[in-house]
């Protein structure tokens, strides 16, 4: 079957799907009552060859070499709602899927063109995008006050700001890490950023199935960190925080760490004479799988919105835990044309229509990817003019009289 | 059925091209080297073929930075044998590199003899497509470019290619081998390996070091670079700012004035 392993902390031997039931973490699956839950709360389920229930079924069954020869999995966005819905509390997104996943990826014949290129990207000039990596920290030029880089200015610093890819190059990610920027200054926080030395997370890769590049990026980062003193880490990618989480605590990583909208949540106060600007908008706020169903910041995102004067906040009927991926995750974000090819109907789209269901005006998100996502859902769907997306530091920002 | 794939590392252009304080050439040293495109599918045409056909396939390539990441992913999709010549200098034309792979390829045991020479029709530093043609006349072997599939027939020997012409016209040519073929797009669109297959490699393989005699010929090429400068700037767009409305209007004024409307 392959030597795929997963380590799942210290104490543990390695898991690999040769011993998963054996393993007290894989013997979990033995647990499963084939409800069909997470098959039914899968975003993509019903195009799936193989959804989880019946990954589980095949593994008992000792067929699972059928799933490992499917690209069924590519239609996996990584989004944790099978392990949010599960009433056996299968940790399937720690432990079975990231084998599986593995496997599958090994064996593709053929992966679909635009992954292709974001993955051989990512290890190359660490981004997705194929950017120049010495034009990482281009757009703190546009910022109308200093931003500390580390290399240049390498004395401590109190929070080390994790941009990520998206939000270093993306003209909408820019604007992103503008307002972030504007928040940390504000605040007065001692903050600096990696500037060029910067590479991605790497989560998307591990979510794919593409374990190598992952640890490549992990054992680059890790040497990056290391070289700083800091007291925190504060990320602004939903994905970047859910890696340094979860699993870069197996490759040593110990630090402080938050995103940047339960972070700005923990200074609400300071913020809310701050947020003097009162902006007329109806938002609906999009739960992030990474920042909700995985981590649980459900509430703080919305004390945020709501602190803003003016501010009419109204929910999808998929919120909080059921909230519908946006289609980006695990790979997804390069698997558009793909998944159309396959005729699956695109989730960012069928997000977007829910959103635009409550009558909201500004679509509100945590996580980079979902602003490319959303805002190019909307342009398909005719929808650009009457709803817009802003990320939740870029609302604080524009409440702000400064 | 023996294959040799020619690989070429050029300037990767994500990043920006600088000029050489010499004025005549590109700063190799500031910027990063990337495996040509088409040299890349000349690797995938000759992993299709052995899946195909069984035999084996071998890559080779000047010394150049970056290049040793490219031949373990060679490696790692299933190449059996990569070298590596050192030797030639850096920014050798391309006249000069076929001449130092030409008597790599002549001498080195296991090199000699193959059926199929690969490499890509042009790189973006090769726009004139010299290197196929330059190996087959050094190798005095029958040369075909611009080549987009290839079925080769170890009994005959000979090989079946499909040549593209241009209005979309293409032609099938029977060729006897062996033959050195100029490969402008693979049947399939190179693989990915992942990477932990190509880490796997590099614990596992290595890489095989040839060096290439010194050329004697003072030069290979009748080109002389004069010099090299950034494309200057001769006029500017003029941007024009505004509501949509105002930016309509003033369009529609300039196209007005210049007699187009």
């Amino acid at each position: 079957m392959g030597g795929a392993t997963l380590s799942v902390g210290s104490s543990s031997p390695e898991i690999t799907l040769e011993n998963l039931l054996q393993h007290p973490k894989g013997q979990e699956l033995l647990t499963c009552i084939q409800c069909g839950l997470c098959a039914g709360t899968c975003p993509y389920g019903e195009v799936m060859a193989y959804p989880p229930r019946r990954i589980i079924a095949m593994l008992r069954a000792g067929m699972l070499e059928s799933v490992l020869t499917s690209d069924s999995l590519l239609a996996c966005v990584a989004c944790y709602s099978c392990m949010a819905k599960c009433p056996r509390n299968i940790q399937l997104t720690e432990v079975l899927l990231p084998l599986v996943k593995e496997q599958v990826f090994l064996r593709l014949a053929e992966l679909p063109a635009e992954l292709h290129k974001a993955l051989d990207n990512t290890l190359r000039y660490g981004n997705p995008m194929a950017e120049s990596p010495r034009k990482r920290a281009a757009w703190i030029k546009t910022v109308d006050f200093p931003i500390r880089i580390l290399a240049e200015d390498p004395r401590p610093v109190d929070v080390l700001w994790f941009v990520e890819c998206q939000n270093s190059y993306h003209p909408r990610g820019q604007d992103v890490s503008r307002a972030t920027a504007k928040l940390f200054h504000v605040l007065g926080i001692d903050f600096a950023i990696l500037g060029n030395e910067e590479k991605c997370a790497g989560e998307c890769a591990r979510l794919l199935g593409e374990k190598g590049l992952f640890e490549t990026l992990t054992d680059y980062i890790m040497v990056v960190f290391s070289k700083y003193r800091f007291n925190r880490i504060v990320t602004s990618g939903a994905h970047a925080y859910d890696a340094f989480k979860h699993p870069y605590t197996a490759a040593g990583f110990k630090y402080e760490v938050a995103h940047t909208t339960p972070f700005f949540a923990d200074y609400l106060e300071q913020l809310k004479s701050r947020l003097t600007r009162k902006l007329p908008y109806a938002i609906t706020y999009h739960d992030s799988c990474c920042l909700g169903r995985h981590n649980g910041f459900y509430e703080q995102p919305r004390w945020l919105l709501q602190a803003i004067p003016g501010v009419k906040l109204l929910e999808m009927p998929h919120n909080r835990i059921s909230a519908t991926c946006c289609g980006g995750g695990g790979g997804g974000m390069w698997l558009d044309t793909y998944y159309k090819t396959k005729g699956y109907e695109r989730l960012s789209e069928r997000r977007v229509k829910e959103a635009v269901s409550t009558g909201a005006d500004v679509i509100a998100v945590s996580c980079p990817y979902e602003i490319s996502r959303f805002e190019d859902a909307l342009k398909v769907l005719g929808y650009e003019k009457k709803v817009m997306v802003r990320d939740v530091t870029e609302l604080l920002s524009e409440a702000m009289e400064v | 059925m023996n294959i040799l794939v020619v690989l070429r590392m050029v300037p990767d252009v994500v990043e920006e091209l600088e000029i050489a304080p010499d004025g005549k050439s590109l700063d190799l040293e500031f910027g990063r080297m990337v495996l040509s495109e088409s040299d890349d599918h000349a690797l995938e045409q000759a992993l299709l073929i052995k899946e195909r056909s069984g035999g084996t396939v071998t890559a080779l390539a000047l010394e150049a930075r970056e290049v040793d990441e490219v031949l373990f992913a060679a490696l790692a999709k299933g190449v059996d044998r990569v070298v590596k010549i050192t030797g030639p200098k850096e920014g050798a034309t391309t006249r000069e590199a076929a001449h130092s792979i030409a008597q790599v390829i002549s001498s080195e045991p296991g090199l000699k003899g193959a059926d199929l020479v690969l490499t890509g029709t042009q790189a973006i530093n090769d726009l004139d497509g010299l290197m196929a043609p330059s190996l087959a006349q050094e190798l005095s072997l029958p040369f075909l470019g611009i080549v987009t599939g290839l079925v080769p027939d170890s009994s005959a020997p000979s090989a079946v290619a499909v040549k593209e012409f241009p209005r979309g016209v293409g032609g099938e040519f029977e060729v006897a081998l062996p033959a050195v073929f100029g490969i402008q797009a693979a049947e399939k669109p190179p693989r990915y390996v992942p990477v932990a297959k190509v880490r796997a490699v590099m614990k596992s393989q290595r890489i095989d070091s040839v060096s290439a005699a010194a050329t004697e010929e003072p030069s290979l090429s009748l080109l002389l670079v004069l010099e090299m400068t950034k494309p200057q700037p001769t006029a500017h767009a003029e941007i024009l700012e505004g509501s949509p409305e105002q930016t309509a209007s003033a369009l529609c004024g300039i196209l007005a004035e210049r007699g187009l409307l």
